[in-house]
């Protein structure tokens, strides 16, 4: 006998039907991987079994979990479950804890509220738990606050909240979304470890499709509310009969058409040079007096980039790709060195020097939504960079510049006129690189452009980006923790660590033979779709 | 994700008005402003009786059909000195919120952009202002520069300053790490220029609400004021004076001190109750959470 079974359920919240005839059956220990991209209901499925959906949602059908009808347990019978036979991680470690109340007693707190157990036995079960998910006493005493941790280990003191009373159900909605490739594959290892050690059953809700088929035993793929197609992974996902499933595992493995081994000039004069820049935060007050040591973000980094080129700066969370960015874009100062864009030294100038600059490089960021001014129109956002002009266009004129912009990057010239909120993610990213491109610069940086958004979605954005690297002769340098998003539109990959540089090379080299052990912690823990198929085939 | 893009002012004004007609406290407090302030303008055409005319055989009449609220010591319509002393009130309070935007708002936003030795010295001099009880210091500056109305705006402004200063800076702070002013930097705009396209227009909500709650305080302040003979001196009416005088004649005639009292009172509510449902209009967290 299953233990989650749901038959026939449906969702209506409000007059919108969010979910329609989901079928889905877990076993005890083990995987059921949720696939969808954002909208599918996903998440709202998982909430379902938690009974936590909002107030106008009418749920119909049947969620028998361990013999319990869930849809007709009364609310106290619920609060009984979940977080004893139920358990669920979130998506975003740095909300899902309270910041303030100390690890050890948000992990007891469950412990005893469900047990009865006292403070003594609580808090020897939560250290238990805590050594079982990684977090040894010597380091993390119970008395930790959350903001001491880091992304990853707050991660693993979510699990340790809902493992510690050996659910036989964990909801675990994207656990991996917000972390760096190594810190998640070291989580999904803690979470399959814990499957196969308590035979709990585990409901995965992922929209990587590699992570999925790296972990999951079953798997489900969902689209705006409704089950497209269900079985065993290995088989779902290496026969890609529905056509939905093969529209996924092509956009997640996607690389643009473009001119692969363009014959890039070497001795074409750089268009960047970065010589031996270094940045110092200042260290955390102490006291009045008492100051911890500067810390050091990028460490002496020094690199050239030709014209043209596609230049990905991969790296774990943390590493200074960021801050090296933002010196790039003399968006911050660096403490030491050198930045030279086309011959003309940024360090050190005036914003009124550093106009022609900047009319050079622009900058697409990550966050489709924080990007935008959410009062002004999209014509204001995407002229804002004219500003940079010598002689000011007419408002005529401006219209036309961002009309063309706007064509460029495949929106309708009438979308000037709308806010950013009446734009989906992939059209708002969009208009972020229509802003990036309208005083036709020459380099244009991006820092992790697409990771916010869907496959399908990515796939375009990517492809928007080899063609107006094509078009316009744009130079990137991409931002990210993403490897595919390195295979699939760069020439020359730089791997950072710790603020340094440690590996450059062509791209394809680098991600088949990495040389230096961050390279090769990166390489080894990006999930991906074609190994784990096969590994899964084998077995 | 998909509740985050419904951030306010983009666009829906139709769908403002509705939440607003739905929100009870906004209606009401906007209701008695409204009152309290066409009364103030009225008075600048008609009263009731004019008050400069004292006629003292109608001394300390009761209500009645021909005084509504009854007479003072000298004879003068209570309803028509309340009319006028509303003028007072309003347009001490009034300059007194515009002086400490117009100087706390800019004062924020410069720490918040600048950061570091600037924002550290302002906001510790802010706190020094803080730390004086505003009413007693606009005691002490109008004991100094003498009693008017005029001095005891510039001490209720002075005592708004490092309010608005606080408002302004905290909300610029929350709007300075979003990445559309690294944009709009990455576009070579300098900071003071984004904070007048970006950062305030972000922040006018909060700093409307703050107006709002300042205006009341000033309304109270300036009754205090003038209750100590501070305020705006005579022949011009105040409320707060109007208190003090009744004071002495509370047992004989109690309508003297009922009527501008409960004027104070009516008016701080009701800017009160503007501001809550302002700021329940005005900021997204709350609205959703209902």
């Amino acid at each position: 006998m299953s233990l989650l079974s749901i038959e026939n359920l449906s969702l209506e919240i409000g007059e919108a039907t969010i979910l329609k005839d989901i079928d889905l059956t877990i076993a005890s220990g083990e995987v059921l991987g949720l696939v969808g991209e954002s909208g599918s209901g996903k998440s709202m499925t998982a909430l379902t079994i938690m009974q936590l959906l909002p107030e106008a949602a009418r749920a119909r059908g049947r969620v028998t979990f361990d013999g319990i009808d869930i849809l007709a347990a009364p609310e106290e019978a619920m609060c009984r479950l979940r977080g004893d036979d139920l358990g669920m991680v979130f998506q975003e470690p740095m909300t899902a804890l309270n910041p303030v109340k100390s690890i050890g007693e948000q992990v007891a707190e469950g412990i005893r509220w469900h047990t009865g157990a006292n403070r003594a036995d609580a808090e020897a079960r939560a250290r238990a738990i805590l050594d079982r998910v990684g977090l040894p006493e010597a380091q993390f005493p119970l008395s930790r606050f959350p903001h001491e941790l880091s992304g990853g280990q707050r991660q693993r003191v979510v699990i340790a909240i809902a493992c510690a009373l050996k659910p036989k159900l964990l909801i675990a909605d994207e656990p991996t979304t917000a972390l760096d490739v190594v810190l998640q594959a070291q989580i999904l290892d803690l979470l399959r470890d814990l499957v196969d050690e308590s035979r709990m059953g585990l409901l995965l809700i992922s929209h990587d499709l590699a992570v999925v088929a790296e972990m999951a035993d079953r798997v489900t793929i969902m689209r705006s509310g409704e089950v497209m197609e269900a079985g065993p992974t290995a088989d779902i996902l290496s026969a890609k009969r529905h056509p939905y499933t093969r529209q996924l595992a092509e956009a997640s493995t996607h690389v643009p058409a473009r001119a692969n081994g363009r014959a890039v000039v070497q001795a074409a004069p750089a268009l960047l040079e970065v010589s031996g820049i270094t940045r110092d935060y200042p260290g955390r007050r102490r006291g009045l007096f008492a100051q911890d040591k500067p810390f050091r973000a990028v460490d002496a980094v020094s690199f050239s980039m030709p014209a043209g080129h596609a230049v990905a700066l991969v790296g774990r969370s943390g590493c200074g790709k960021s801050t090296l960015a933002r010196m790039i874009l003399a968006l911050d100062r660096p403490t030491a060195g050198e930045i030279r864009l086309m011959g003309e030294t940024l360090a050190g100038k005036s914003e009124a020097q550093l106009r022609g600059a900047r009319r050079n490089m622009q900058v697409v960021f990550q966050d489709p939504y924080g990007s935008f001014d959410p009062r002004h129109r999209v014509e204001r956002l995407v002229a804002e960079p004219l500003h940079l002009l010598d002689t000011q266009p007419s408002a005529a004129e401006r219209r036309d510049l961002v009309a063309q912009a706007l064509d460029e990057v495949g929106l309708a010239p009438a979308d000037m006129d709308k806010f950013p909120h009446e734009f989906s993610g992939g059209q708002r990213q969009r208009i972020s690189i229509a802003r990036a491109i309208i005083t036709r610069p020459k380099l244009i940086v991006a820092d992790e452009p697409v990771s916010a958004l869907d496959v399908s979605i990515r796939a375009q954005i990517l492809d928007l980006f080899a063609d107006l690297n094509q078009r316009l002769g744009l130079t990137y340098l991409f931002i990210t923790h993403d490897l595919t998003v390195a295979r699939a539109i760069t020439d020359e990959v730089m791997v950072m660590d710790e603020g340094r540089i440690v590996e450059r090379g062509p791209t394809r080299e680098v991600l088949k033979h990495p040389a230096t052990p961050a390279a090769r912690a990166l390489v080894e823990a990006a999930p991906d779709l074609e190994q784990a198929l096969a590994a899964r085939m084998r077995t | 994700m998909s509740l985050d893009p419904a951030l306010p002012g983009a666009a829906p004004e139709r769908r403002f008005l509705r939440l607003a007609l739905a929100n009870r406290s906004f209606l009401i407090g906007c209701a008695i402003t409204l009152m309290i302030a066409g009364m103030a303008l009225l008075s600048f055409f008609w009263t009731p009786y004019d008050i400069t005319n004292l006629t003292v055989a109608d001394r300390l009449k009761g209500l009645s059909s021909s005084h509504l609220l009854g007479t003072d010591h000298l004879g003068r319509d209570i309803l028509s000195m309340i009319m006028i002393g509303a003028r007072n009130s309003i347009a001490v309070a009034i300059v007194a919120v515009v002086i400490g935007m117009g100087i706390g708002v800019p004062l924020g936003a410069w720490a918040a952009a600048r950061g570091g030795l600037v924002d550290e010295v302002l906001m510790r001099f802010n706190d020094l202002v803080f730390a004086f009880p505003a009413l007693l210091s606009a005691i002490m500056i109008t004991a100094i520069f003498g009693p008017g109305a005029l001095n005891a705006i510039i001490a209720i402004g002075i005592f708004n300053v490092p309010v608005f200063a606080r408002v302004a800076r905290a909300g610029a702070l929350s709007i300075w790490p979003r990445e559309f002013t690294l944009a709009a930097r990455a576009a070579g705009k300098s900071k003071a220029l984004i904070t007048i396209e970006h950062i305030l227009p972000n922040i006018t909500a909060l700093l409307l609400v703050q107006g709002t709650i300042q205006f009341a305080l000033g309304i109270l302040a300036e009754a205090g004021l003038s209750y100590l003979g501070l305020g705006a001196q005579p022949p011009m009416p105040s409320w707060g004076r109007m208190l003090f005088e009744a004071q002495t004649r509370m047992i004989v005639a109690p309508h003297l001190a009922i009527f501008p009292g409960l004027a104070i009172v009516v008016t701080v509510l009701g800017l009160n109750l503007l501001g809550d449902g302002l700021r329940d209009l005005l900021d997204p967290r709350l609205r959703r959470q209902r």
